[in-house]
């Protein structure tokens, strides 16, 4: 059934940087356009061109368009009206903002995810600062942010913002749907430098090899080298019990983080405080990680008012093994940065380590010695971790070595 | 056509009126180049004769005073806006003038409120001729689009005082609202179900005005105490059962803002001002009402908690986070200028070292120095900036009035002036090349903290010495400019027309700059 009449995106008084479009596909009169825009002073021009440009390509010669702009950005308006498009023909071209050429980067395997911010796929009014708040990554999200009705239209929104959304440094993640589901969302991505997917409700090493023989393939189409790294989330009690066989399933697994609020339910029980009912999953999730030799991430903190709270819940995280977890507000980050970071004891204590190495190393020795204790490599590769993360969040200086020396 | 056709450029290269509803006005000629001569204005002389001999001017409704004042066509009728929102008096003066078939007249608020919209009406039927003051939402779109006679005139507060002081405009009844009075007219906005703090915006409508009126819900017997108001320029008082909604005039708590965005351009203006050596022991600082200036507020007192620095003074708009810094003793003082919560009208009344201030103590520049030049640093807003730091508060990029001037262009007199703004809001730009409107000339704008990047005014060679090597974002104007254009597109030019609408007037009374009619 064809029909004639679509629309896409939001509106309403508390809609801000978003635009809301109705295309009406008529036989003959041209391009009619109706444009109710708040930014028409000073954009109304370019958005008119926009719009007209956006038709053109698609094939479009008659139609009355209405759009409902409450101040989006261009490459948000281009997915809005592909997203009209699609429900009103059938067509495999893409428009495509321009890539930022800064957004061009590559994530390493091992690199810190003590915080990630999830802002919900379909609304880009939060999207535009997300990365001023320096999270580690920023997720957009298709899966629970979204709603089932809108799924097609976050899509568009997320590809494009992959395109013409600045980062600022930040890995960039995108949460798909489901496995099966999600492997649809994986053409939006795939092609547009996504550094991180994850993998929600994950509760097999099946579904990870079903996503990376898709990703393989679209990088394959694609031309694309860039490592693409996957996050399993487990939320349930069956992925609690399969999560070593996960978190092992592939080389480009990174960490296994684990989503409480599906989890508790599938138990029958509440989130706490204490979280006494969550225990065995999370120490589940830690173990299995650490035994497939990746990072272990926590389930996000929800009373985005209660700092104090959350930093506790931060301290207990980072005790019990974890090595980040999730935000659902930029305020939250600068808490999780702060409390994942090496202890003054801490650093202290890798500083002696690093020192004993550097030490060892000039003079010639196999060995490294603290007092009269031996240092293991694994030890001290740790020590040089917090001592790299303490100098980049800028608790010691970059030569703290000299400093500490001249104090001896 | 054009409304007013006698304009030439000021200083600032902007076309501006050479005369205001037939009076003649001087174009703006740099910062402190206008120097009026001659004496101020004086009010007539009263005498006693004409008084009731035992001080009791209570008259039995507020229609009584305004004939026995002698409402007539053409007058020039002020009032306050203590009550903000909750102002229940100066639509009822209008309704009065109305029923009295008085025209012409002229309202001159110290700033007016969306509670006022009921005026356009007024406007509309000729009752009031012209509106000199601020424009808020309704009254700035109906003006904005050509429909007042008069052209209307915006100052600051200390640019209100001095138009009184200088006789600039004369006031033939002020009708002043008070929380609390006697029946000779002192009066104080402390105490009472209408509360508002203080009375400073009416000082001087209470000592130039040819008639003054106290209006109150809280009559008490003499002495009201303190008289922030003297009943000795009081004509009559008034006692009604309502004179303001209090929970619009002052909220009952105010919040700092939890915009992520927002608290993050807090928390650089703060860090800057650290960094910069403004935060020390002994400084001062004025921040205003807005979520962002809250939270600089309580960005300021962590930082002097962690530091252990004591601070001299705040000055207010009080609130209840600048009430908890006074109390805790980061500060020894709060200069009141306006009272914005129920917290800060309690401290005021209570806390000897809570003072309240006026536009004369704060802002007038026609006098022998105000307090505003003592304040170390001083934030402020602004709808748009240009490139040369000039800023804007009362217009909006499609050149509609929608704001009031306030203190902001006082203030611009602060030692340190830092406007926090997000470099652009829902798509609209805020650093461009030409301000819609220049409210303040950038030599003294001082720092733009956007959430992008802070530009310093390459005048300002000691602050860019200071934040050298620091790890804030700190970029140059045109940087942030570019940053904005890349994201949001280069915007096209406003078109706007030739027929000027309001006037802006400079803290010495000259005219900095036209607003013109919408299209």
């Amino acid at each position: 059934m064809s029909i004639n009449v679509a629309h896409a995106g939001n509106t309403g008084d508390k809609v801000r940087s978003d635009c809301h479009v109705t295309i009406e596909l008529t036989s003959s009169g041209g391009i009619e356009l109706e444009l109710n825009s708040k930014v028409v002073v000073m954009y109304g021009d370019s958005i008119k061109k926009l719009v007209l440009d956006s038709l053109s390509f698609f094939g479009i010669e008659n139609a009355k368009v209405n759009l409902d702009d409450k101040g989006a950005l261009p490459w948000l308006i281009m997915a809005r009206i592909e997203a009209t498009v699609r429900q009103l023909t059938k067509t495999d071209k893409e428009l495509l903002p321009k890539f930022l050429p800064q957004n061009k980067y590559s994530t390493k395997k091992d690199q810190y995810r003590f915080s990630r911010l999830y802002l919900p796929g379909n609304t880009p009014s939060l999207m535009i600062n997300a990365g001023l708040h320096n999270p580690h990554g920023i997720i957009l999200d298709l899966e629970d942010a979204v709603a089932v009705d809108k799924k097609p239209e976050a899509q568009l929104v997320v590809r494009n913002a992959l395109r013409a959304l600045d980062f600022y440094g930040a890995e960039r993640m995108v949460r798909i749907n489901q496995i099966p589901k999600g492997l649809d969302d994986l053409k939006y991505i795939i092609p547009h430098n996504v550094n991180l997917i994850l993998v929600p409700k994950c509760e097999s090493a099946d579904q990870i090899k079903q996503l990376n023989q898709k990703i393989d393939e679209l990088k394959k189409q694609h031309g694309i080298n860039n490592p693409i790294w996957l996050m399993p989330i487990i939320e349930s009690t069956l992925g609690v019990v399969k999560a070593y066989e996960i978190a092992s399933a592939a080389e480009n697994v990174v960490s296994l983080a684990i989503g409480l609020e599906d989890y508790t339910a599938d138990l029958g029980t509440q989130r706490t405080n204490e979280a006494t009912e969550s225990f065995l999953a999370r120490s589940t999730v830690v173990n299995a990680a650490k035994a497939a030799g990746i990072q272990a991430i926590d389930s996000v903190f929800s009373d985005v008012s209660d700092m104090e709270a959350l930093k506790q819940t931060v301290i207990k995280s980072k005790a019990m093994g974890f090595d980040g977890m999730g935000c659902i507000h930029p305020r939250q980050i600068k808490v999780i940065h702060e409390n994942f970071a090496p202890t003054q004891e801490e650093i202290e204590k890798a500083k002696k380590i690093v020192n004993a190495f550097i030490d060892a190393t000039e003079k010639g020795l196999g060995v490294v010695s603290l007092g009269t204790k031996m240092i293991d490599p694994p030890v001290v590769k740790r020590a040089q971790r917090s001592i790299d993360l303490a100098v980049n969040m800028g608790l010691i200086p970059i030569n703290w070595r000299e400093e500490m020396l001249t104090q001896q | 056509m054009k409304k007013y056709d006698k304009v030439t450029k000021n200083a600032l290269g902007r076309l501006v009126p050479t005369e205001i509803n037939g009076k003649p006005a001087v174009p703006y000629m740099g910062i402190g180049k206008y120097k009026p001569e001659g004496r101020k204005y004086a009010p007539p002389i009263p005498s006693l004769a004409d008084y009731p001999s035992d001080g009791n001017k209570t008259v039995e409704s507020l229609a009584e005073a305004l004939k026995r004042c002698g409402l007539k066509d053409g007058m020039t009728i002020s009032t306050h806006h203590h009550f903000r929102n909750g102002d229940l008096l100066a639509v009822q003066i209008f309704d009065i003038a109305k029923e009295m078939g008085v025209k012409d007249l002229v309202w001159f608020p110290s700033a007016s409120f969306p509670c006022h919209e009921p005026l356009i009406k007024y406007l509309e039927d000729g009752t009031i001729h012209h509106i000199e003051g601020s424009m808020n939402g309704p009254l700035g779109k109906y003006t904005s689009e050509g429909k007042m006679r008069g052209l209307a005139v915006l100052r600051s507060h200390g640019g209100r005082y001095q138009a009184i002081q200088d006789g600039e405009i004369q006031i033939d009844i002020a009708v002043i609202g008070a929380g609390c009075s006697d029946p000779f007219g002192n009066a104080n906005g402390l105490y009472g179900p209408s509360a508002s703090g203080l009375l400073g915006f009416a000082l001087a409508d209470s000592q130039y005005a040819h008639k003054v009126i106290v209006v109150t819900d809280n009559m008490v017997e003499f002495p009201c105490t303190p008289w922030q108001i003297q009943g000795n320029y009081v004509d009559f008082t008034v006692k009604v059962d309502k004179v303001g909604i209090p929970e619009k005039i002052v909220s009952g708590t105010t919040e700092v803002t939890k915009s992520p965005d927002r608290l993050l351009l807090a928390e650089y203006t703060a860090q800057f001002c650290y960094e910069a050596g403004i935060i020390k022991d002994g400084f001062s600082f004025q921040a205003g009402a807005g979520g962002t200036s809250l939270a600089v507020g309580n960005y300021f007192a962590e930082i002097m908690r962690k530091h252990n620095i004591h601070g001299r003074f705040a000055r207010g708009g009080s609130n209840k986070y600048l009430v908890e810094m006074l109390e805790e003793g980061l500060i020894d003082y709060i200069l009141d200028g306006q009272t914005f919560d129920l917290e800060g009208v309690r401290s005021m009344a209570q806390n000897p070292n809570h003072l309240w201030t006026s536009p004369f103590t704060s802002y007038n520049y026609h006098s022998k120095g105000n307090f505003a030049g003592i304040v170390d640093v001083v934030i402020l807003g602004a709808t748009e900036i240009d490139l040369n730091f000039n800023a804007n508060v009362v217009t909006h990029s499609d050149g509609y009035l929608l704001h009031g001037i306030g203190g902001w262009q006082n203030c611009l007199f602060s030692k340190t002036v830092i406007i926090p703004v997000p470099l652009f809001r829902d798509r609209i730009p805020v650093i461009i090349d030409e301000v819609t409107t220049i409210c303040g000339p950038g030599e003294l704008v001082d720092v733009i903290v956007t959430e992008r990047g802070i530009a310093i005014n390459p005048k300002r060679t000691d602050l860019i010495e200071k934040l050298k090597g620091s790890k804030l974002p700190i970029k140059t104007i045109q940087e942030l400019k570019a940053e904005a254009d890349k994201i949001c597109g280069v915007p096209q030019k406003p078109k706007l027309g030739d027929e000027i609408i309001a006037a802006i007037k400079w803290v010495d009374g000259t005219v900095i700059d036209s607003v013109w009619k919408v299209q």
